[in-house]
């Protein structure tokens, strides 16, 4: 378990620096950095100094190293629209993201499990052929369309939800939280059920086949025939073995979930990373889209830890091979 | 009072387009100590009558007539949640596969106690310990130590000795055993056989017995029900009905089943059972096209020759060789297979025999030692074009009919495949011709061609292996277990139609199986492998009446005996 955790760590090390390449290689190829800091009445002269004086004329590796070790520690330098860190700007607009996804993934959780389960019970229920009718709308609307159809139906004629922004949010140290107000909670309802929606009707689909199949086994059969209660056999035995295809698609989907909440930052104006992202395209700020595109890298590696380590919590045979390797 | 008492069983599953009657108008009955074996070959319904018994029918399965009574109590009317309660408390019941029947994710112990405690509402304390107990009832050494493991924990026999301790949780009065010894090798299926026959006088409970395995049958049960097509074609003693059987079914399928005592020069022929064309008149090997191009240089010693052959595997790997561990699948096996003779090697799962075939038909190259075919030294030749004449000299038939041919294919294209592959054929016309002469050969006829492998029996497409097989013109034939998953009809077919062709075209066969007394039948030399480890090897005959080895006289001991067989009408060989 050791050696395997190490060498996953030793592959996500390989993946970031990758992605951390991809991120300095903006800053090289996309535009010349020195045009997008100083203004059109800086003289030749100015620009070549300003260049010496960043280290823009060192080697491509010492750059790359310097970049590496900044990034490291968090630290992706100014942004040119904003004129400050972009660590600043990251630790605001971090908070907003990770809540929403938060409340998305335990929502798409929380109803997607039960109606997956529920769906391959009563396979031929009135019931459970409603839902997969719903969830194939789900899966099939586009996640604007779905942001804007809430907007209108409750924002706009039941006047019920507020349309835009995080409503009143209380500061607890660094961390920014729409938790605690009510005003908060009623802003998160409509975006976290519209990035929802999408993994609800995938983890449900997930639950149902994986379910059908697992509910097919022997040792479902043998449970019954033993005289187990239904409840019992379902929930005891069946349900805890679809769980490892589904930990490996949650983990992929939360980590999507932070990743691609932009359109449904942009629809209802959350002021979390997403939106920050967008704007820095349309402005070509490059440190924001770079230090973007490796916090979203981070993200994903930590997520898969994460799973691959459930695995062995899930699954008895995985951590066997520890215990074959000690010659037992 | 009969423990259990079946009144005119009739189960039957509609669907769309028509009604099929699983079980039709069946009664048996079962007392207490008495061991009832339910006998058929697949699809005779004897699984469903088990899966009736529990109220488990497989959807859309259902009952349409008949009553069931366990003791005196009418059980089949019962809602689902009395039923329950019968189910594990009343009737245990044990299923074929251990590999499959304990839940992965779960210890021994929580899944005893589950059990025990639902059905004797003892406290979770004195559950823990009856589940210690009765795992050491099945014969589980330091149960204290093994509870708290996982299935994956146990090995193939010790899960079915766990599943046997799931049965008997509740002190049932009724065990259903379906197929219990099917997936185990011959010495752990004595083993369980005899645990279940100890615990059922022990215990006094009744026993039902599912096989298809006529060997088992002899060895544990009083008495024996013959199934087929959903009806009781037969009822009684099994002394009686495995010596003097009444019915023609059962005569059919007693003289199928393969005989441990006396080689027969072939298998009765079966009737009753599926259709096969019979064969066109016997190939004259000098004029029929799959003599010509046999050309080939006669060894001058053995056909097939192997020197110390070592295979290892690496179970786990590591970066560094001292902490790699490996796992030698054969090792230091020697031997030589005549031309024209049937070789066989027999041994348990993990014995290496599939792995010594692999590495003779080059799927996998040995770490030491060599193969030596025709005097050619075959694990010296690296370059592709080098090895395929050699190929084409050597074909392979596998175990499993179902997973061996290209669903997506046509039988015509899957036979032709080789032959395109060595350009054994001039035109498209010839190949066809071909084709369509081999498919008759096997006995399915030219309409097959045009099939696609899903529309054919298990026992068919084992023969569509056997021509695509033939299509190379091939000298050398691996059969790896060719009729293990087949019913022991349908084996002695395919078996008949492997010696005939082997008389036929002169063939090498190397023939490797499980089945001992299939071995006697078919092979003229016998190597028996434990281990990786070839332990012993001489002439079949011999090698029956007398064994040299502890361990071959093991597994002749563990022979299903089937003592009192008729000699009636066979035609023994005459090696005996």
């Amino acid at each position: 378990m050791f050696t395997f955790i190490l060498k996953r760590l030793l592959q996500s090390v390989v993946v970031m620096l990758t992605v951390a390449l991809i991120a300095f290689s903006l800053f090289r190829y996309v535009g010349d950095p020195i045009n997008n800091m100083v203004g059109q009445d800086t003289s030749l002269e100015e620009r070549a100094e300003l260049r010496e004086r960043l280290g823009l004329n060192d080697p491509f590796f010492l750059q790359f190293y310097r970049f590496a070790a900044d990034a490291s520690v968090g630290e992706f330098g100014f942004s040119y629209q904003h004129r400050r860190p972009v660590k600043e700007l990251i630790a605001e607009r971090l908070p907003a993201t990770l809540e929403l996804a938060l409340v998305s993934a335990i929502l798409a959780l929380a109803i997607g499990i039960p109606m997956g389960v529920y769906t391959a019970l009563r396979r031929n229920g009135f019931l459970s052929r409603t839902f997969m009718t719903i969830s194939l709308i789900g899966v099939s609307l586009p996640t604007f369309l779905i942001g804007i159809l809430l907007i209108l139906l409750f924002g706009v004629i039941l006047r019920w939800l507020p349309t835009f922004g995080r409503g009143d949010i209380i500061e607890i140290g660094w961390w920014s939280t729409g938790f605690l107000t009510a005003s908060g909670l009623k802003s998160l309802i409509m975006p976290s059920i519209t990035l929802a929606l999408f993994q609800m009707t995938l983890i449900m689909r997930l639950v149902r086949a994986e379910m059908l199949e697992v509910l097919r086994a022997d040792f479902v059969k043998f449970a019954r025939a033993r005289g187990l209660p239904t409840r019992s056999v379902h929930f005891r035995h069946a349900l805890k073995n679809t769980l490892v295809p589904v930990i490996t698609i949650t983990g992929l989907q939360l980590g999507s979930i932070i990743a691609f909440a932009i359109i449904t930052e942009s629809v209802f104006q959350w002021p979390g990373m997403g939106l920050l992202f967008i704007q820095a395209i349309g402005e070509v700020d490059i440190p924001v889209m770079a230090a973007y595109l490796v916090l979203i890298a981070f993200f994903f590696v930590v997520i898969n830890m994460v799973v691959d380590i459930l695995y062995f919590v899930v699954d008895p045979r995985l951590r066997i091979d520890k215990a074959l390797a000690n010659g037992q | 009072m009969k423990l259990l008492e079946i009144q005119n069983l009739e189960i039957q599953f509609p669907s769309r387009k028509s009604t099929l009657t699983a079980v039709d108008n069946v009664s048996l009955s079962v007392d207490r100590g008495d061991i009832l074996g339910i006998v058929g070959e697949s699809g005779a319904g004897k699984s469903t009558v088990g899966n009736a018994l529990i109220g488990l029918l497989e959807p859309p399965g259902i009952m349409t007539n008949g009553k069931i009574y366990l003791e005196d109590q009418r059980i089949d009317d019962l809602p689902e949640s009395e039923k329950q309660k019968i189910r594990g408390k009343k009737i245990g019941m044990i299923f074929q596969d251990p590999l499959t029947s304990l839940n992965p994710l779960q210890t021994i112990e929580t899944q005893l106690v589950e059990t025990i405690d639902l059905h004797l509402q003892i406290g979770e304390e004195k559950a823990r310990q009856r589940a210690m107990e009765l795992l050491g009832q099945v014969g589980i050494p330091d149960p204290e130590i093994r509870v708290k493991q996982y299935p994956h924990q146990f090995s193939g026999g010790m899960r079915q000795r766990v599943v046997v301790a799931l049965a008997l949780c509740a002190e049932p009065t009724l065990i259903i055993a379906d197929e219990p010894t099917t997936a185990l090798d011959v010495s752990i299926q004595a083993q369980i056989l005899d645990l279940m026959r100890v615990l059922c006088k022990q215990k006094n409970v009744g026993m039902i017995i599912i096989t298809h395995d006529m060997g088992v049958i002899a060895d544990i049960t009083d008495r024996v029900a013959v199934m087929y097509h959903g009806n009781l074609v037969e009822h009684g003693h099994t002394a009686k009905i495995l010596g003097d059987p009444d019915h023609p079914y059962t005569q059919s399928l007693i003289s199928a089943v393969p005989r441990p005592d006396v080689k027969l020069v072939r298998f009765p022929q079966v009737t009753y059972i599926e259709d096969i064309e019979t064969k066109k008149e016997d190939i004259d090997i000098s004029s029929h096209w799959l003599g010509q191009g046999q050309n080939f240089k006669s060894a001058d010693g053995p056909l097939i020759k192997l020197n110390n052959i070592t295979m290892r595997f690496t179970t786990k790997p590591a970066i560094l060789k001292k902490n790699r561990i490996y796992l030698d699948a054969v090792k230091n096996v020697s031997l030589d297979i005549k031309e024209g003779e049937v070789f066989g090697l027999v041994g348990e799962s993990g014995s290496g025999k599939s792995t010594l075939a692999r590495i003779i038909c080059g799927l996998y190259s040995p770490l030491l030692g060599e193969v030596i075919f025709s005097d050619t030294n075959l694990t010296a030749l690296k370059r592709q074009e080098e090895l395929d004449p050699f190929r084409r000299q050597m074909q392979m038939i596998f175990q499993d009919p179902f997973s061996s041919l290209n669903p997506r294919m046509r039988v015509h294209d899957i036979v032709a495949e080789p032959i395109w592959f060595h350009k054994l054929a001039s035109s498209k016309s010839e190949a066809s011709d071909i084709i369509i002469d081999l498919l008759e050969h096997v006995g399915l006829g030219s309409q097959a061609a045009t099939k696609y492998p899903h529309e054919f029996s298990g026992g068919q497409r084992q023969r569509i292996s056997i021509a695509r097989a033939l299509a190379t013109r091939p000298r050398f034939l691996i059969c790896d277990e060719p009729t293990s998953a087949l019913d022991v009809s349908i084996q002695a077919q395919i078996l008949n139609l492997l010696k005939d062709l082997q008389a036929e075209l002169g063939l090498t066969i190397l023939f490797i199986s499980h089945d001992l007394p299939v071995i006697r039948q078919m092979c003229d030399r016998v190597g028996v492998m434990k281990d990786g480890e070839l332990c012993e090897l001489n002439e079949t005959e011999l090698l029956f009446d007398n064994p040299q080895h502890d361990y071959t006289k093991h597994l002749l001991d563990l022979m299903p005996r089937l003592d009192g067989l008729s000699l009636e009408g066979l035609e023994l060989s005459s090696d005996n």
